[in-house]
């Protein structure tokens, strides 16, 4: 069998369901759960096929490659819609169809007392089909489509309870946002286009090698930007903390395991670009190490759980931006731990949603407290991705985030020094606001009320088809790293796409993880001190001007009002100034005056017949000396 | 061999006396349009003088629809034949030539002849009088405007149905006018086109004086212009010994120097040729409307009546556009460099001095006048590009062109108040809230008009500006944009006046029109959006008939 015919169905699935689901009316409303997800595991079971046929194939060979059909077939000017399924794009695969099935199992749940929740499998299965295009594609262009796929599942479902004003601004908000990065993307290809003359993956990354670094530092800053507004960095990370008005699993799912990390698989998928442009893979590092430290800082001061996390993700994806802007040497663990943090990420999101299943949706931290009793496989299984975020030795993000840290180091020079330091520091910050989110969720004493419609939660374990999700991640949060790591089974196989590196370490490896272990339990004896030792206020205190800013997500939005908004603003109307007087003046002057003219030619026509005559008289008479003069000149 | 026969049989006092003459070959089958035309004028008047009134409408109608059909269908026959392109010939002794442009002028002078025919029919408008139905022109053309006897032919239910073979005459010559090769022949079809219709023009059943004024100002100045044309063909006839263009053209290139005994002090004098050619020329740009030439377009098609303006705006534009193109293009090439600049000229000063004045005008019917005149310029500017492509750019242009103006005033014509049509612009404010159909489809017309995409004037002007930046008269097309920006002004003033305005507490009613006109308007609509939308076709039929024959 031809396995590369299989890969089409990995998109083909997916989609069929989004088109049912969307299309099918009412019908379908008791099994569209049920269909939703059948059809999201079929991309996974068609992945594992064609990953165990990989696995028995040489290292060389197992990039696969199907050309569907030709998109736009104009001289000049190919475009495919063709497939390219190698080991970087069998990993994805593997994760957005594995996290995803499990999702969607989850949001059957989750979802259960919703209305429209029909319409939710729908977009979820939209999101898998755009996603999958994304990894899948063999060029550019097609990668953009599914780009913009996500970008639209993305924005369906932040939104998908538009009946709060907060869910339709936060969608709106995530929507233009993204817009700026996807300008980056659009540009990036037209620059792709006009310096090697296609946007095919294989052509284009093969020629990069010999372009100049000033046009590949052009293409790579672009690359940036887009990955920038996908994956919420510095500076276009405003929406992401917004887009926690989603359900749930969407945050899960989108907002933390997959489409966020596209940005991620972008960067490390043009590679060879960013290796030849070392400005650019500086300005990576760079935004990077900014949102590691921005978001973790703004995880520490959130109360609502979601935000808290999803400063969280910002972070974490800052610690996979920064390992891929690091060149050959992070690519490997830029994609490992993205595949970890998928799983801990993912089970975290999952957890935080099935305590607020249990607390009437309450978001708030502080009026949680203690619910380790009245949840064990909650607490179990968050417990256990906190232990692997936090980097605790043994689980997955303790190898993962480890090797990006000695990667950082490895880097060499001043900048090799500043970057790992971050990276430590941030590790530090991390391990500090998960404890704290871990305690104020699970331990102390219980600090929830009755609402002011008197209904006190009544905290109850979820239903299976919640836990079992959660469980599975767990189990990946714990094992994936080791498995990854042990032996460099991860490395060696990803090592014919990204082409790995060792740099040297100014640091020795031992070092390094001592370090880290020292930072880890500063971390967590900080958050210890502040939250676990003192009772946690149900209000939240004042704080100090940092915790502040860090409330109002260190006034990004603020920023973004008074310098885009703002600026915006007064250039319009500087702009509308401009053209009412200027641009107004000048065209008025000449309508009036063609007006003008117009009102006094229109004179010459009196109604006399014989002013007429006397015209074609005079006319007749200049034609003739004017074709009498042509002939003399 | 056929110039000398011509000349023959024009000028035979000229000629040594004559023992025997020989009877005229003539090609029926390849002259069948115009004689089925001319026929069925003839039979027009014998309709008019025996059968009788009651019928003679359902009669005259039925026979110049009859015709006109048959006569294009004529056309099809000749062009499909192979006539318009390698069987291209010249017929009835040199009088007549058979070729591309010829048959693709005439399909369209009778395809606009055929649909102004509907709207001449029109009898719904207005309400009927006396227990008649009465169309839009007068009960009895000799009876004095307000005079008991009209009054007495209104009770009688007299109609004009002259109106049909009128229009049938006109239409001959009109097909005779593009595809005339001699200069006699070239000036009797101006005449036999241009009288019936300087007649048609006073026959308006309202606001008859007016009328009358229109016709007369018509037929002076057309009759001055005529003058001109006349003395230019007499002076050519001086400088080159025969009126026939194949003849001419030789003379003009040097290749024929044979002198006739009697024109020896004039032959070759090239001030004849180019006095008499600018002459000529003068005459024919009368026709057309072009500045300076142009001042009675808008008194006359104010005046006439409606279904005749849009049938002489369309018509007589096609005919006169294609002589000026065959003399231009088969008699005068060798004097191009000579022609060029000055036509150069007056195509830049038709195209802005049309769109300029249109801006200040407030009546409709002025200020469609004053639209084809600006059109006459945008039209000259693909003439002067002197290229095969000037050609069938110019061919298609009038083609659109026709469709829509007769499209245009046939709406005119159903926009009524109690003094009939209701033609000032104040009165058209807020149509589109009234009758959104009406003012959506005039909206479609004068987006044509200003050569909007999707329409078929865009299509046309990008055509000839094409055909004129590939001859070498780039600046003439940066002229004719700019012409067409002052254009929209007016033809989008419109559009906001209809669909953004309050209509008027007194404001006109819409009147439902009769099958007929419903045709013209549907098919103007039809016509405008293919040529807009695929116009590719029609392209490729007019670059096919781009070729003149010799």
């Amino acid at each position: 069998m031809n396995t590369e015919n299989l890969i089409a169905l990995l998109v083909a699935a997916p989609l069929l369901g989004a088109a049912v689901l969307l299309c099918g009316g009412r019908r379908l409303d008791r099994v569209g759960p049920w269909l939703g997800t059948l059809l999201a595991a079929v991309p996974f079971v068609i992945g594992l096929v064609l990953f165990t046929d990989m696995l028995g194939k040489g290292a060389e060979e197992r990039s696969l490659h199907q050309h569907l059909f030709s998109w736009i077939p104009v001289e000049g000017f190919q475009a495919d819609v063709a497939f390219q399924l190698d080991q970087l794009s069998m990993t994805f695969v593997l994760l957005i169809s594995g996290v995803g099935t499990l999702i969607h199992l989850y949001s059957i749940g989750y979802m259960e007392h919703d209305e429209r929740r029909r319409r939710f499998f729908g977009y979820l299965n939209l999101f898998l089909a755009a996603m999958l295009l994304l990894v899948l594609a063999d060029n550019y262009l097609l990668l953009y489509v599914g780009w913009e796929g996500v970008g639209l599942a993305s924005y369906l479902l932040i939104g998908f309870w538009q009946h709060k004003p907060s869910a339709a601004t936060a969608a709106k908000k995530a929507f233009l946002v993204n817009r700026v990065g996807d300008m980056g993307l659009s540009i990036a290809i037209m620059l792709m286009f006009t310096t090697f003359g296609t946007f095919a993956f294989e052509p284009v990354l093969g020629a990069a090698e010999e372009t100049s670094e000033g046009k590949l530092t052009a293409i790579g800053l672009m690359l940036l930007l887009a990955a920038c507004g996908k994956s919420a960095q510095v500076p276009l990370q405003s929406w992401l903390g917004d887009a926690m008005e989603g359900p749930t699993p969407v945050s899960a799912l989108i907002h933390a395991a997959t489409m966020v990390t596209a940005g991620v698989y972008l960067i490390v998928r043009s590679g060879v670009i960013f290796n030849g442009a070392p400005d650019a893979q500086l300005a990576v590092t760079v935004v990077g190490a900014v949102t590691l430290l921005f978001g973790a800082i703004v995880g520490c001061a959130k109360d609502d759980i979601k935000k808290a996390l999803a400063g969280s993700t910002m972070s974490q994806i800052g610690y996979m931006i920064l390992a891929a802007g690091l060149g050959p040497i992070g690519y490997v663990f830029a994609i490992m731990h993205l595949v970890t943090h998928g799983f801990f990420k993912a089970g975290l999101f999952l957890g935080a949603g099935s305590v607020m299943h249990g607390m009437n949706d309450e978001v708030d931290m502080r009026k949680y407290g203690g619910l380790r009793k009245y949840m064990p496989v909650t607490f179990v299984t968050f417990g256990l991705g906190y232990l692997a975020i936090i980097g605790f030795p043994g689980l997955s993000g303790f190898f993962s985030k480890d090797k990006i840290i000695e990667a950082a180091f490895a880097k060499g020079g001043t900048e090799g020094w500043i970057l790992g330091s971050v990276a430590l520091l941030g590790a530090a910050i991390t391990a500090y606001y998960m404890t704290r989110v871990m305690i104020m969720t699970f331990f102390g004493e219980k600090r929830w009320e009755p609402d002011a419609q008197g209904n006190a939660p009544h905290p109850h374990e979820s239903p299976k088809s919640m836990t079992i999700p959660m469980i599975l991640l767990a189990v990946g949060s714990v094992f994936a790293g080791g498995f990854f790591s042990i032996g460099d089974r991860f490395m060696h196989w990803l090592e014919p796409v990204t082409h790995h590196d060792h740099g040297d370490s100014p640091l020795s490896a031992a070092t390094v993880t001592g370090a880290t272990m020292v930072v880890l339990v500063i971390g967590v004896s900080m958050a210890w001190v502040q939250y676990g030792r003192r009772p946690v206020p149900s209000v939240a205190p004042r704080g100090s001007l940092v915790t502040r800013a860090a409330r109002r997500d260190l006034l990004q939005d603020d920023f973004n009002h008074v310098v885009l908004v703002r600026g915006g603003e007064h250039l319009t109307r500087s702009l509308v100034y401009v053209d009412h007087t200027l641009v107004d003046g000048v065209v008025n002057g000449t309508a009036a005056s063609v007006g003008g003219l117009s009102g006094r030619l229109r004179k010459l026509q009196n109604g006399y017949a014989r002013s007429y005559a006397v015209s074609m008289f005079g006319g007749a008479a200049v034609l003739i000396v004017a074709t009498l003069l042509m002939r003399a000149v | 061999m056929s110039a000398t026969a011509v000349h023959n049989l024009w000028t035979m006092a000229a000629a040594d006396p004559i023992d025997k003459i020989d009877a005229p070959k003539i090609e029926y089958g390849q002259l069948a349009p115009t004689l089925i035309v001319i026929g069925a004028a003839v039979i027009g008047v014998l309709i008019e003088a025996f059968v009788p009134r009651k019928s003679r409408y359902y009669a005259q109608l039925f026979v110049s629809v009859v015709a006109l059909a048959a006569a294009f269908a004529a056309v099809v026959a000749l062009a499909s034949g192979g006539y318009g392109t390698t069987k291209a010939r010249i017929a009835a002794m040199g009088a007549i030539a058979v070729d591309g442009p010829a048959l693709f002028l005439q399909g369209t002078i009778l395809l606009a002849g055929l649909v102004a025919i509907f709207t001449f029919a029109e009898r719904r408008l207005d309400p009927e009088a006396h227990g008649n139905r009465i169309d839009s022109f007068v009960a009895q053309a000799g009876a004095v405007p307000g005079s008991p006897g009209e009054q007495a032919a209104t009770k009688a239910g007299f109609t004009t149905t002259e109106v049909f073979p009128l229009a049938l005459f006109a239409i001959g010559g009109m097909l005779v006018f593009p595809s005339a090769n001699d200069l006699l022949t070239l000036f009797i079809a101006l005449e036999v086109f241009s009288l019936p219709l300087y007649l048609l023009c006073a026959l308006a059943r309202r606001k008859r004086l007016m009328s009358q004024e229109a016709a007369v100002k018509y037929f002076l100045l057309g009759a001055f212009a005529s003058a001109f044309t006349l003395f230019g063909i007499a002076l050519i006839y001086g400088y080159a010994g025969s009126v026939s263009y194949g003849t001419i053209a030789k003379v003009v290139d040097g290749t024929l120097t044979t002198v006739d005994p009697a024109l020896a002090g004039t032959m070759g004098n090239d001030a004849l040729l180019l006095i008499g050619a600018a002459m000529i020329v003068m005459g024919l740009l009368f026709k057309v409307g072009a500045v300076p030439f142009h001042m009675w377009t808008p008194d006359v098609y104010q005046g006439a009546p409606t279904p005749v303006t849009g049938f002489m705006a369309a018509a007589t534009k096609v005919a006169a556009f294609g002589a000026l193109l065959r003399l231009l293009y088969v008699v005068l090439p060798g004097l191009r460099w000579d022609w060029r600049p000055v036509m150069w000229g007056i195509a830049v000063i038709t195209m802005l001095g049309g769109a300029i004045v249109a801006i200040t005008q407030t009546d409709i019917k002025r200020l469609l006048a004053y639209s084809s005149i600006a059109h006459a310029g945008f039209i000259l500017a693909g003439v002067v590009a002197t290229t095969e492509e000037g050609v069938s750019s110019v061919l298609f242009y009038l083609g659109a062109y026709s469709f829509v103006t007769i499209g245009a005033f046939a709406v005119v014509t159903l926009v009524r108040d109690a003094g009939g049509e209701a033609t000032h612009l104040s009165k058209w404010a807020g149509l589109g809230r009234r009758s959104p159909l009406v003012a959506a489809v005039f909206a479609v017309f004068l987006l044509a008009f200003a050569g909007i995409p999707l329409t078929s004037g865009f299509s046309g002007k990008f055509a000839v500006f094409k055909a004129a930046a590939e001859g070498g008269a780039g600046a003439l097309v940066v002229v004719g944009v700019l012409s067409s920006a002052i254009a929209a002004f007016f033809y989008i003033r419109v559009i906001v006046l209809m669909f953004f305005s309050e209509p008027k507490a007194d404001g006109p009613t819409v009147a439902v029109p009769s099958p007929l006109t419903m045709t013209a308007i549907g098919v103007g609509v039809a016509v405008t959006l293919v040529l807009g939308v695929a116009p590719q076709y029609f392209l490729d039929l007019a670059g096919q008939a781009g070729v003149f024959v010799r």
